[in-house]
């Protein structure tokens, strides 16, 4: 068992790097260009976004409306540092400071509103980000009202993306697979049965939502520090809903799925970003089908892993059998 | 006290198109439970179509309603039809994400085939220009217009609900739509009927929105129907009176946060209210609070 | 001192009382039985001692090994570790995970390792996780379950779901067990088999155990005592041939047979 699971170990470490590896020869040799840097830079923090969001949402079964508001606590703290700190040990800092921020706006509306359930509770998140959007747009000696900042300095790139992205989607799949993790499950599947076997519903509710907003804050913070540019109208309520639909897509409560869907829904928008309109008309489209043909999402609540595949080898070479 | 009162006329206004959105909110959630987002973009629609109407066409007012509000109609319970039927039985948030891609198509859709920019109603002429002053007080036509038609409707509305056979039906299925059903009630048509009263109505706020503020967007719902969604809220959502009393509530607070200098904070207001009714009485000022059975 | 002593116990609706004044005593190692009409509020007892609702008044006091605690108004998950556990009667499994992760959930209040461990898989997380599959697959056992580990727990058939929900209540590691209906739904064969079962585990798990049944075979076979409600009441209390021959009781079940069993 134990050898097992570490071959296992070593396994997931050897595709890691791999990932890491190839993708930054393909930058040094500039197969990935500029263009496809930035919708790398998408990718990876759409799968920040949506794998914390499903956190909440698809594990917890907090319904939130409000991811973007964490995100924009994020990139406006980090981008306000490094305006002022061009430095990398200041990105860093502002990093860190974004996403304790974002966590304890979290934790201070979560407290109450996580008594909410369902609908409510995702209207009380919106309105939540709403508000902190309209906080940002007449802060304007801080943060420069509707204009938005500009000339943030750029720190991130591949490495910081990648050690972020993969860094945030290990820590929360080990929480899902640790007690804590399954207690937040319990409560998604019977509140009252989870709060009648010992689990301190409210605790869990809110913590997850603390752990949620944190990591959105990351994402906030690597969004500014890449994209020279932010403004309160990008962390609008289409970008929560953005984020809603990659967690629902990919299918809620799988980890997996949202990385599925953070990948597709970004290279589809590259693809379609000079139709402005008809791409959102699409958009809508493909949600609304999604939503009638196949509600549970790409993957529901499964998994893809490695043995999924030599599972799937098994199953093939039966069917050769039985022929 | 003049600076009050005029405020509070300004407030009717506003509120009154707040509560005709928000009553289609709220009878659609009372059937299905479903925050029907796309609801906005009905108002929207309803502005363009009195546009048409008006700028175009060059009809009156009186002609321009009937003809917003008979589309709206038509777009409610199409958009019933296609997208929220077959999800009668589907988990909320499936249904609420629909509902968002409805919103956002209908958006789009109209960005697409009308541009971006905003346009401009026909400038009002006769009656509709004039305003009338009582002190310092000033009333325009069309507020006193808009006032008495949200008014109008809401008296049919209220008739509709508790007068007809369908009313009777719609607050049947809303309290419990199994047995509704086998109580002979035709649930699909009940539930369409509503979709069509509350478009109705929507339709009519948007047109009455143009002529007011005289510029409309293919945006322009989304603040307004949020903000109408917190009326209904605010009331304590499913109940009819409980819309109105809210959509007039958040119109009057938002023009006097507005009237006190905080206009850039008005919005952040009504959401600060919507947080905390939430949190204070869920159920909102009009409703009951009920616990889950165990 | 009882190891749950119920003073004075009261919950109203609104204008509704659903439950007036009940008094319960349960001595450590009993097993009684609580029974009455549809609607006398044994739910709702139920629902006090596990803190789903707040009592209006009165008082719930459970001693554990001398040390007393005061349950109302508690959280339900505090009342939990305080050490009593309970069944639903209308199946409450977390029905879209599996059965192993039904009981595994219920062990969480004594895991001994923190968030942290959590988050980067420390030791205390391997060896803890260990220690709670292995308990895990302990009670699966007793219940003849582990052969359906990976099954949900909304596949089982009704009666093994019963079961899970019981494994899932000892998982808490409670003193006091509240079953409510164990047997709902059962076939006199699947009740006689969960007869012996409950005795069983109450001497395995040095448990008191309450509960709550309408099958009178079962009440009458198993408990020590009987308390019986009707209107929120109580209207008697004694061994099983004394509530047999309780004329209020009779009343009370009107058209029910009570004596024949």
């Amino acid at each position: 068992m134990k050898g097992k699971l570490s071959a296992q170990f070593i396994r997931r470490l050897v595709l890691i790097v791999l990932t890491y590896g190839v993708v930054q020869l393909l930058i040094s040799v500039n197969i990935i260009n500029d263009y496809l840097q930035a919708t790398l830079t998408t990718i990876c923090i759409n799968i920040i976004l949506a794998v914390s969001l499903n956190l909440i949402t698809g594990f917890t079964g907090q319904f939130s409306l409000g991811h973007a508001g964490f995100m924009s606590i994020g990139a406006y703290t980090c981008a306000l540092i490094i305006l002022k700190n061009p430095t990398i040990p200041h990105f860093l800092l502002g990093t860190l400071l974004g996403a304790l921020l974002a966590a304890l706006v979290g934790f201070l509306v979560g407290l109450p509103t996580l008594r909410l359930r369902g609908d409510y509770l995702a209207i009380a998140t919106l309105g939540m980000a709403e508000i902190i959007r309209i906080l940002f747009i007449n802060m304007d000696n801080i943060t420069n009202g509707p204009r938005g900042l500009s000339g943030i300095p750029r720190f991130v790139n591949w490495t910081w993306l990648f050690i972020f992205t993969v860094g945030t989607v290990l820590l929360i799949r080990n929480f899902l697979n640790s007690s804590h993790g399954r207690a937040c499950i319990a409560i998604r599947e019977d509140e009252i049965a989870a709060e009648t076997m010992g689990i301190n519903t409210t605790w869990y509710k809110v913590l997850a939502f603390v752990i949620g907003a944190f990591c959105a804050g990351i994402a906030g913070a690597l969004y500014a520090s890449y994209f020279y540019f932010i403004k309160p109208d990008i962390f609008g309520f289409l970008k929560s809903v953005d984020i809603l639909v990659m967690v629902v897509l990919g299918g809620m409560g799988s980890i997996s799925g949202s990385i599925l869907a953070a990948i597709l829904l970004a290279v589809i928008s590259t693809l379609l970003q000079s139709f402005s309109e008809i791409r959102m008309i699409l958009y809508a489209l493909i949600l609304i089908v999604i939503m009638i043909f196949r509600p549970q999402g790409l993957l529901g609540s499964k998994e893809i892993s490695l043995s999924m595949f030599s599972r799937l080898g098994k199953f093939f070479a039966f069917e050769k059998e039985a022929k | 006290m003049e600076q009050l009162l005029q405020q509070i006329v300004n407030g009717i206004s506003l509120g009154s198109i707040y509560a005709l959105i928000a009553l289609g909110y709220t009878m659609v959630y009372g059937i299905i439970k479903l925050i029907n987002f796309a609801h906005c973009d009905v108002y929207m629609i309803g502005a363009y179509v009195g546009y048409v109407c008006m700028a175009k066409l060059g009809l009156g007012f009186f002609p321009s309603l009937l003809a917003s509000m008979l589309v709206c109609t038509l777009l409610g319970v199409v958009i019933e039809k296609i997208a929220y039927k077959p999800l009668r039985n589907a988990t909320r948030i499936t249904a609420l994400i629909t509902a968002i891609g409805v919103s956002l198509f209908l958006e789009y859709t109209t960005m697409f085939f009308a541009g971006a920019d905003v346009r401009t109603y026909p400038p009002m002429t006769g009656f509709m220009a004039k305003t009338f002053k009582m002190g310092d007080v000033v009333i325009s036509a069309q507020q006193i217009l808009i006032a008495v038609i949200t008014v109008i409707l809401m008296v049919l509305l209220q008739l509709i609900v508790k007068k007809t056979r369908i009313g009777k039906a719609m607050r049947a299925v809303s309290l419990d739509k199994d047995a509704a059903e086998l109580m002979g009630i035709d649930v699909d048509s009940t539930i369409s009927f509503t979709f069509a009263l509350g478009s109705a109505l929507a339709g009519a706020a948007g047109i009455l929105v143009g002529v007011y503020y005289n510029s409309i967007n293919p945006l322009m719902g989304v603040l307004p129907g949020l903000k109408a969604f917190v009326a209904a809220v605010f009331g304590g959502i499913g109940i009819i009176p409980g819309a109105m009393l809210g959509g007039y509530l958040i119109g009057i607070i938002e023009v006097f946060v507005a009237g006190f200098g905080y206009s850039m904070y008005r919005d952040a207001v009504v959401f600060a209210i919507l947080i905390l009714i939430l949190i204070l009485r869920p159920a909102g000022l009009l409703g009951k609070n009920t616990g889950e059975k165990v | 001192m009882p190891l749950l002593k119920v003073h004075k116990l009261t919950k109203s609706f609104g204008g509704l009382t659903a439950v007036l004044n009940v008094g319960i005593e349960l001595k450590q190692g009993e097993l009684v039985g609580l029974i009455g009409p549809n609607g006398a509020g044994k739910t709702t007892v139920f629902n006090l001692l596990t803190g789903v609702y707040v009592p209006t008044s009165g008082n719930i006091i459970l001693d554990k090994d001398g040390v007393q605690q005061e349950l109302q108004g508690m959280k339900p998950h505090r009342i939990c570790k305080a050490g009593v556990a309970r069944t639903f009667q209308n199946i409450r499994l977390f029905k879209d995970l599996t059965v192993f992760d039904n009981v595994r959930i219920a062990m969480h209040k004594n895991v001994q390792y923190g968030l942290l461990s959590s988050f980067l898989h420390l030791p205390s997380y391997h060896r803890e996780e260990k220690r709670i599959n292995e308990a895990t697959m302990e009670l699966l056992k007793i219940f003849k379950l582990d052969g359906k580990k990976d099954e949900y727990a909304k596949n089982l058939p009704y009666g093994e779901q019963r079961h899970l929900e019981i494994a899932r209540a000892l998982a808490t590691n409670p003193s006091l067990l509240l079953l409510d209906e164990p047997a709902a739904g059962m076939n006199p064969a699947e009740t006689a088999q969960l007869t012996e079962l409950i005795k069983w585990i109450r001497e395995k798990f040095n448990l008191t155990i309450l509960l709550i049944e309408h099958d009178m075979s079962l009440v009458m076979k198993i408990c020590e005592r009987v308390y019986v409600l009707d209107y929120g009441i109580l209207i008697a209390e004694g061994t099983p041939d004394e509530i047999r021959s309780n004329k209020r009781v009779i009343e009370a079940y009107l058209g029910e047979d009570v004596g024949d069993v």
